[in-house]
Parts: C-alpha cells; structure tokens; sequence
C-alpha cells in the first residue's frame, strides 16, 4: 500500500496558535489510492482541523503531508490552493452550496477555479455542463432541479449536489466531513451508497469523517482518529 | 477566464435590493456634491455673463461689491445718487466712448424699474459681448413708455400695449403706486439669462415725471400734476444711481477710475466690474466652501452606508466564503470578490449621479430661470466634476478595501470550515 500511497503524513504535529499543547500530533497515517477510508472520533477530536491540513488551507508547525509525491508543507500558500483546486474535492456536513448559484452552477465551481479538472471533465462528458449533468443525473437529481437556485433544494438533494460538485473533473481525493449527519436514517444509506458508487466509478479515494460507526461497514478501512492522535492520547493520560 | 465576475454579478443580484439602496445613497450623494458644484460655477458664469464690455460702473461712494450688486444686478438698493451734473462732467471725459445712466429705486410687482437712456440698448453689452435684442416692439420713445424685461413680460402675461402701473420703493408689497402715471409696454426684450431679464426699462423722463408731484417718498397731499401736463416741467433729471462707462481704450482704465474717485463735486466710486466681482467671489467663497463640504461629507455618509452594507453581509456569507476556498479559491480572490463589489457600486452611483443631476437639471431650469435668474444648464461632465467623480470612486475603492480585507482575514481563519 505505501508504494502506492495518495496521501501521507508522517510525524506531523499542529497546534492552534490560541492553544499551548498540540492538538493533532500523528505519526504516520496514509490513504492509498482508490481507497475509502472511515476516519470516526467525537467531535471537538480534531477531525476539522485534519480536513484542513489535507485541504492544505491550514500548515503544521513540523512533519510531512506528501500528496501524490508532492510536498503540500513545501508549497506556498497559493500553490496549496492550486493543488486543492486540482486534486481534492470537499464535502462539508451541510450548507455546501452557494445559494445564489444553481446547482448545475455550483457543480461547475471546481472547473471554474481549476484548469485540470475542467479538462477532464471535459474529456470525460463531452463538456464541463454535460459532465456535470451525467454526474447529477448519477446521484438522482431531476433535471427539472437542476436549473433552481441551490436555496430551493432540501438538504438531501444538496448533499448530492456537493457530491457531484467533489467528483467533477475526477479528483484523486474527496473528503467528506459528516456529509451525512444533516440527513434522516433512511437518507443517509443512500447517500453513502452513491457517492462510494461514484467514487468508485472514478477511482477517487475517500476520506469520510463522521462518528457514526454504523456507516463504517461500506468502507476498506475503519480508523478512530483518537488511534492516530498522539497528542489526544498524551491529553487523555496526563 | 476568471469565476470572479461572473461570481461577483449573480452574488450582487442576490443581494439586489440592499444594494440597490446603498447605489441610490451613492448616487444620491453624488448628484449632491456635482449639483453644488454646478450650482457654484453657473451662478458665478451667471454673474460673470451679466456685464460684458463694460469698463467701469460709477455711483455713488461705496463698498464695490455692494455698487456691483445693486448698479448690475439689481440686489439691495443705493445708499445714495450721483448728481446729474457729476454724471455730465464725468461723461466728458474724451476717454469715454459711452456712458449709460442708471436710476433705480422703484419697482413693477416686485421686479425693478430702471430708468435710462436709448444708449442703455445700443451699448449694454451681457454675455460674450452680446447686444440687447428685442423679441418684440422698439425701444422706449415716450415719456409713458416701457419696455420689459423677458421674464417680466413671461410671468406677468404682459403684450405690447398693455398698461402697466409702478410703485415707489423696491420689494415688499403695499408700496405706494404711481397710479396716475401708468406706462405702456412698447417693446420687450429677447433673453438673455441676466437680470435685465427681470427688469422694467423706462426714460429717465419718465423717473423725474412719476416724481414731480412727490416730494420725501410720498405723494405732496393735494397736489397732484395729471399725466398730460408732465411734459410742461423740465424733467431733466436730476439726479442717477449709478453709470456704466465704456471706454476708447481699456488702457485708460486706471486713469478714468482715478478721475471719478478723486472726483472734487461729490464723493463718487468708480470699480472694474471684473475685479468687484472678484471681491464678491472672496465674500462667498466661505459659503460655497462649507456647501462643498457639507456634500462632500454626504457623499462620506453614502460611501460609510455602502462599506456597512456590504460587511453587515459578509457575516452571512462566511459559509459561501468557505465553500469557494473549498473549491479552489484563493484568498486574494475573496479579497477582490468583496472590492470589486464596493467599486463597482461607486462606478455605478458616480454615473447614475450624473445621470439624475442632468435629469433635474433639464426639470428645474425653467424654476430656476424664472425665481433666482439662475442660467443652469445640463451640460457634459466638465474637467473640474471629473476630478471630483474621480475622487468620489477613490475614496469609494479605498472604503471597499475595508470588506475585501475583512474578508480575506475571515478566510484564511476559518480556512475550510466556517463558523456558523
């Protein structure tokens, strides 16, 4: 799995400039790609300020996050948001559109910030709006909905939005931060059904947030963060 | 191709009615600023335009300004006259090329009369150098004739051969009329956006005539010399209120000036109409000055309206603000995102400003024309409202930078997850 590692981060350590001990400190975690990872913890554990780190909008004081081969501390602040922009998509627990925009618009944000996945959505459907609309039409979103501003949708139909909006152009890497806790029991298995469909169909590795460990079943790998987090383990013991 | 744009727009449109207010604040504010700055330089191109080619004006010993005001354009009243025989002396001065007589001091429904010569219509000069026109009959001939002003004859309804009566004194009602010496209208006069506009032109007969049987600024009582035995007296008259001296050559404008104001007959004045203006100017100038400022610093209130509106909304925008950072935005893009907004919104008030300014412009020149004499009129933007639009929309970029970089802090805090 290490020879084909996306992502790994090795002695990392990050603390909020606010806190004086380190709130994430990991010594060696990886995500190969493809993979589909359940990364589970309670909240206030850290997972934001991971999702950060991998985002790359946050930088640790020390320590390595090799991005398929790329050194994410190495690169300037702007050259982070690139590598974002190209290689990661981001679904957030809920409001993850922007409401003025449509949902075929908020879609096509990533191929409008990005240069790489607006080709290969491109090369994939024809054109960034038939990609789009190939990948909502794969989440079950009616096409009647498609041209209503984001504010009309329900909370489900959002969600698969986002998640058609962190596919688009095939990111190596979609991290979902608790996409599902916003929706009802029923919901939630669906949602998670098509987006490890998706995901699959385009070889992205996922890394999906969330404390409940009912979801983790669908997953390769099923890891509490407090496992990873060294600095949570020191807190607990002192 | 850049997303912020397109962003910008439909993140405006969104927001489409407060921003729509704060643009009619802006340009509000600024029809304001240009409309007292307009204002400004039309009234003094007005004041400007209302002698041209006149070398001195000569009363009656006094401040210059107030002899400009009253001699040219009719605001306040003299102090005191010049002696006719003063006047003839000054006149002969082989320097002068014509001399118009003025005596004022009654008035018609509130407009002044002014009593004169037929030199008044083949010499006064307004504007760039323009003589007097009739729209309507010939000068005055008769002692009973009057000619009129084109405001006078718009607002009073006035044809030829109307009779009108005048009253003694200037402005305020109730004044004692010459009611047993009514004039007719022989002829009125063409515009010409000055005050003569405004003004009731008679002989100076006529003024000696109305007076004969008058005597302290009232009728004698029980003497009263009917209209037709007037031309029995002398009515040479005896006295003006001031003159206007055209000279051969400007270049003996010092030295005629100095003749009338060491003039040994009576104390006598004798003031350059460019310069009194200029002291007008110095007197105003506080005036025009704190008006300025006081549009300056509405649009300062426009401009803090607009720089509240948009920050009040930025609080609900974190999330959209996290989402575009999650697809890839750069902070500096968040930055111009919220800037551009704020420009935009100048630009765009600076321009309807403008736009509204002329608009009222083209509605209140008739108002204007008619009640203050005030020639406005809608025009391109000039060099000097330019410069002023320009630091409008400067000052307007510099207070959308205040968003754009609160923004750009709330992005890099709060990087990927909003706080909501």
């Amino acid at each position: 799995m290490s020879a084909a590692a996306l992502v790994r981060i090795e002695g990392m350590r990050f603390s909020w400039p606010s806190g004086d001990a380190p709130c994430l400190d990991i010594a060696r975690f990886e995500i190969g790609a493809g993979e589909r990872v359940f990364l589970h913890g309670p909240s206030g554990s850290g997972k934001s300020t991971l999702l950060g780190l991998l985002g790359g909008v946050l930088a640790p004081e020390r320590g390595s996050i090799r991005f398929l081969g790329e050194e994410l501390t190495r690169l300037r602040p702007a050259a982070r948001d690139r590598f974002r922009a190209d290689h990661v998509g981001i679904i957030f627990q809920q409001f993850n559109l922007i409401p003025y925009l449509s949902a075929l618009d908020n879609v096509l944000l990533p191929s409008r910030f990005s240069a790489r996945r607006a080709r290969l959505a491109s090369a994939s459907g024809g054109s960034c709006v038939n990609e789009a609309a190939r990948l909502l039409d794969h989440l079950d979103l009616d096409e009647a909905l498609r041209r209503r501003p984001a504010v009309h949708l329900s909370v489900g139909q959002q969600q698969r939005v986002a998640a058609a909006r962190a596919l688009i152009g095939r990111p190596e890497f979609v991290i979902a931060d608790e996409p599902t806790s916003a929706l009802d029991a029923g919901r939630q298995a669906g949602f998670l059904d098509l987006l490890l469909k998706e995901c699959g169909a385009a070889g992205t590795a996922l890394l999906f947030v969330s404390h409940d460990l009912r979801l983790a079943r669908a997953f390769d790998r099923a890891i509490p963060l407090a496992s990873l987090n060294r600095a949570d383990a020191r807190q607990e013991a002192a | 191709m850049s997303p912020w744009l397109a962003l910008a727009a439909r993140s405006a449109w969104n927001r489409r009615l407060t921003l729509g207010l704060t643009l009619a604040a802006v340009s509000l504010s600024v029809a304001l600023l240009l409309g007292v700055e307009r204002l400004r330089h039309d009234a003094r191109e007005s004041f400007a335009l209302s002698v041209s080619g006149t070398d001195l004006v000569v009363g009656a010993r006094t401040s210059p300004v107030q002899l400009m005001l009253y001699a040219v354009f009719r605001i306040g009243e003299a102090t005191n006259n010049i002696r006719w025989n003063a006047y003839r002396a000054i006149a002969a001065d082989p320097a002068i090329a014509w001399t118009i007589p003025i005596s004022l001091g009654d008035s018609h429904r509130g407009y002044p009369v002014l009593g004169t010569t037929p030199d008044y219509f083949a010499h006064f000069r307004y504007g760039n150098a323009r003589p007097l026109a009739f729209s309507a009959g010939r000068r005055f001939d008769g002692v009973f004739d009057a000619v009129l002003g084109a405001d006078v004859a718009d607002k009073l309804g006035y044809r030829i051969g109307d009779r009108i009566v005048l009253s003694h004194g200037i402005g305020g009602v109730g004044l004692p009329e010459h009611a047993d010496k009514p004039f007719s209208v022989v002829g009125i006069l063409a515009r010409t956006g000055t005050p003569v506009d405004r003004t009731v032109h008679v002989s100076l007969e006529a003024i000696t005539a109305i007076h004969l049987d008058w005597q302290g600024g009232a009728p004698v009582p029980g003497f009263s010399i009917p209209a037709q035995y007037v031309r029995k007296f002398d009515l040479a008259p005896k006295e003006i209120t001031a003159a206007l001296i055209g000279l051969k050559s400007r270049a003996a404008v010092f030295r005629v000036q100095r003749a009338v104001n060491d003039y040994a007959g009576e104390p006598l004045l004798a003031v350059l109409p460019g310069v009194a203006l200029d002291q007008l100017w110095d007197v105003v100038g506080i005036a025009e000055k704190t008006l300025l400022a006081v549009s300056a610093m509405v649009v300062a209130v426009g401009l803090t309206g607009l720089v509240a509106v948009v920050l009040a909304g930025l609080n609900e925008r974190r999330r959209e603000l996290a989402i575009l950072r999650s697809v890839g935005a750069r902070p500096r893009g968040i930055f111009l995102l919220l800037s551009i907004e704020g420009l935009c919104v100048t630009a765009l008030g600076s321009v309807l400003g403008v736009v509204l300014l002329d608009a009222l412009t083209l509605l209140a020149r008739p108002f204007a024309q008619s009640a203050y004499g005030l020639a406005i009129r809608p025009q391109l933007v000039s060099l000097r409202e330019l410069r002023l639009l320009a630091a409008v929309i400067a000052v307007g970029l510099l207070a959308s930078l205040v968003p754009g970089y609160r923004a750009y802090r709330l992005s890099l805090a709060d990087g990927l997850s909003p706080r909501l």
